[in-house]
């Protein structure tokens, strides 16, 4: 019985059934966790795992250095760019994205994200894939956009108390 | 031998009752204690339940309720994880400590004034915390990262109530060894309170994780030192997702314990169990990590190891406890004469007792929901399409409401009668409530998950995005899912109401037992020795289905992971 101490000898051999719902676990726990390194060698879709340091001030410069050098026109206020293939910037703060990005479906795009204040989270809708943006830390998304439309960023982790206002924007053309 | 000699030595007496039905020997202060750590457990589940309520009406855009205030909806959600993730399960779990040790090994609690005195700590430490929330100067979320900052009295509340609890764990180690050398038990302890020895080493490692995140955080927010943000983010998951394996373990105890209350089901074979225990203690922490998989910092070989609790081996002592407590009922539901077909154990199993009842709802929506998904979002990959999304407050709705509440309200079902000796008032309320409540989690989870999968993010007041710069819209099918959500909300508000107004019926008016009388909801028999080989075909239907679903869960997510853009 559970609430009482078990008998002497307790190290009893397993029944068979017992040993094969254990052997059937760990060939199940096995082929589950191989999923995952063979994810990274035969599909496309795998966490980015490199980032750099930087201050706020060094990715707003960054950023802003960028929106300069490629901006096409503006809305509600945001600019918009339209880099060619390689490095893009957007910075994120309490209670925006910046800039909007117009890019070109199938061509990759280093995208580096970084926060100036606290931790966002980045939202790509409808595609819904979402990573953790935080400050100190350039996170560089690398990553091919293989539809063309509109899509939105809606910050997804709580960053104040206007965190439901920030919204930002990336365009795919064909 | 050595350990009798000391027992006839050093064994204290205390003042005892002797329990009519299990023949267990109460320790009255142990009593006082486990009844005041439970009951102001059900406190703060009532203060988080208020908030749950009002959370879920604002997330439920057609009601909207604090939409237009949404300083307000942040307020209330803080207060609503700190209240039901912290404060009511940690209490409730001071209690099953103090009950694991001192009243099932027949033994006496040591230091009951030290054990007030963490007691004093920890709802000190509650209610400072739960005023900064209230006053509006911690609007920054049970995680509250850093560099969100709330007042140091935030921090410093968390740090005490850290602490006090520390102490309650520490007694309970005391109690076990105390309970051995003056010999209250021989050979091992039963596998409840190995179970909770689980829980209360993964509540040392947790509680210290707690200390090491608020209090940098603590001299952080009197602006003394800096903080780095992804530092703070892994400090605070040692203690975030952990304190919720303390709840797994405490959970997986009481259903070994509920199994044996209501059909006097035995361990199938306790190496096992005991064994799946410590899988839990060796990597169930590693879990932890899967609040970083998409964080910026982390190489792929950690995030590996870490997520996969090493290769799974935490979710193999999950599946061994799937398969030895259902085994462990039918073979006492066959020894009773219950054998035809393969699911007669199961029909005529006590569907009308509240302990069971909560005991099969709180496997099964764990299992199913909690368990499988918990195991797909924490894959390293297809944690990209549920990051901080609805779908993540789904999962451990599934775990620790439909999971651990629904089995301490189970357990609850049996201490009044044991431990406060009052008879429940309203039992043929507390027969329904489990039902209800799981109903109504059912459909909060699944609204949930189906939300999250289709974008909609967690934690936000409003998902229109009205007044934002750039409009954001979501299909009409995630808000047909957040009406389900709602809806599942208002019935597990009601299915919780009705567990709080009788367990605080019952103590205060139930009937008093008299120490000679039994209490009447137990129905515990005793099982005879079982023969070697069970028959179970019952229960290998059921874990095989559960394996079936388990792997359609991650093909379907696999399926959905493939169709979003290729990103490295």
């Amino acid at each position: 019985m559970a609430l009482t101490p078990p008998e002497r000898v307790w190290w009893k051999r397993l029944g068979r059934q017992e040993r094969l719902w254990l052997g059937v676990s760990l060939v199940f726990i096995v082929a589950l966790f191989s999923t995952m390194p063979l994810w990274h060698l035969l599909a496309r879709q795998n966490t980015p795992h490199l980032a750099y340091r930087v201050s706020p001030e060094r990715f707003s410069q960054l950023t802003n250095d960028f929106i300069a050098r490629y901006q096409v026109g503006e809305e509600a206020g945001i600019p918009i760019v339209r880099p060619p293939e390689g490095d893009v910037y957007l910075l994120a703060m309490q209670f925006q994205w910046m800039p909007i990005l117009e890019l070109t479906k199938g061509k990759t795009y280093r995208l580096h994200v970084s926060s100036v204040d606290v931790n966002h989270g980045f939202s790509l809708q409808p595609v819904n894939m979402n990573f953790q943006i935080v400050p100190g830390y350039d996170y560089v998304l690398i990553l091919t956009p293989s539809e063309a439309g509109e899509y939105t960023i809606v910050c997804n982790e709580y960053c104040g108390l206007a965190h439901h206002q920030m919204t930002g924007k990336i365009l795919v053309k064909e | 031998m050595t350990s009798e000699a000391l027992s006839l030595g050093r064994a204290r007496d205390f003042v005892s009752r002797v329990c009519p039905v299990t023949g267990l020997r109460i320790h009255a202060a142990a009593e006082r204690l486990v009844l005041t750590n439970a009951v102001t457990a059900v406190v703060f589940l009532l203060i988080g339940g208020v908030m749950a309520l009002l959370v879920a009406l604002t997330r439920w855009p057609t009601v909207g309720l604090l939409s237009s205030s949404p300083e307000l909806f942040y307020r209330f959600l803080t207060a609503h994880g700190m209240n039901m993730l912290i404060y009511w399960i940690i209490f409730f779990e001071v209690a099953g400590l103090y009950f694991g040790s001192a009243i099932v090994l027949n033994a006496r609690l040591v230091q009951p004034r030290l054990a007030w005195f963490a007691y004093g700590w920890m709802l000190g430490g509650a209610t400072i915390t739960n005023i900064m929330i209230f006053m509006g100067q911690g609007d920054v979320m049970f995680s509250s990262y850093v560099p969100l900052r709330a007042h140091p009295l935030f921090y410093l509340g968390t740090i005490l109530f850290a602490v006090g609890a520390l102490i309650a764990v520490g007694l309970f180690f005391a109690n076990v060894i105390v309970a051995k050398a003056e010999g209250r038990y021989t050979n091992s302890v039963p596998l409840v309170t190995f179970g909770f020895i689980t829980a209360a080493v993964i509540a040392t490692f947790t509680l210290l994780g707690g200390v090491i995140t608020f209090v940098p955080a603590f001299f952080w927010s009197l602006g003394l030192t800096s903080l780095d943000p992804e530092v703070y983010r892994l400090n605070f998951w040692s203690l975030g997702h952990a304190s919720q394996q303390i709840n797994l373990a405490a959970m997986v105890s009481i259903w070994y314990l509920l199994a044996f209350m209501t059909t006097g089901a035995k361990p199938l074979n306790e190496r096992l169990s005991r064994f799946a225990f410590v899988l839990y203690i060796l990597f169930i922490n590693l879990g932890s990590v899967h609040h970083l998989l998409v964080d910026p910092g982390i190489s792929i070989a950690f995030k590996l190891f870490n997520t996969s609790y090493a290769m799974y081996l935490a979710v193999l002592g999950s599946m061994i406890h799937a398969f030895s407590i259902p085994a462990g009922v039918e073979i006492a539901q066959r020894a009773k004469g219950y054998t035809r077909g393969v699911f007669e154990w199961l029909r005529k199993a006590p569907w009308r007792e509240p302990g069971f009842s909560s005991l099969a709802l709180s496997m099964v929506l764990f299992g199913f929901l909690g368990g499988t998904t918990g195991v797909a979002l924490g894959h390293e990959q297809i944690n990209m399409i549920w990051h901080n999304t609805l779908a993540v407050p789904g999962h451990f709705h599934a775990t620790v409401v439909a999971g651990t509440t629904l089995a301490f309200m189970g357990l609850t079902y049996y201490l009044i009668p044991l431990i406060a000796r009052r008879e429940l008032v309203g039992k043929r309320l507390a027969a329904l409530q489990p039902y209800v409540y799981a109903i109504g989690l059912l459909l909060l989870i699944a609204g949930m998950m189906a939300a999250g999968w289709l974008g909609v993010p967690r934690r936000v007041a409003d998902i229109t995005y009205s007044g934002a710069p750039v409009v954001a819209t979501f299909p009409i099918t995630a808000y047909i899912a957040l009406a389900v959500f709602g809806m599942g909300a208002l019935i597990s508000v009601v299915g919780g109401a009705m567990y709080i107004g009788i367990a605080v019926a019952s103590l205060l008016m139930g009937k008093k037992i008299p120490a000679s009388q039994e209490p009447p909801v137990v129905t515990a028999v005793p099982t005879s020795p079982a023969p070697a080989e069970h028959k179970m075909p019952g229960t290998l239907v059921l874990v095989f289905s559960f394996l079936a679903f388990f792997i359609l869960v991650m093909v379907v997510n696999m399926l959905q992971l493939a169709q979003v853009w290729p990103i490295r």
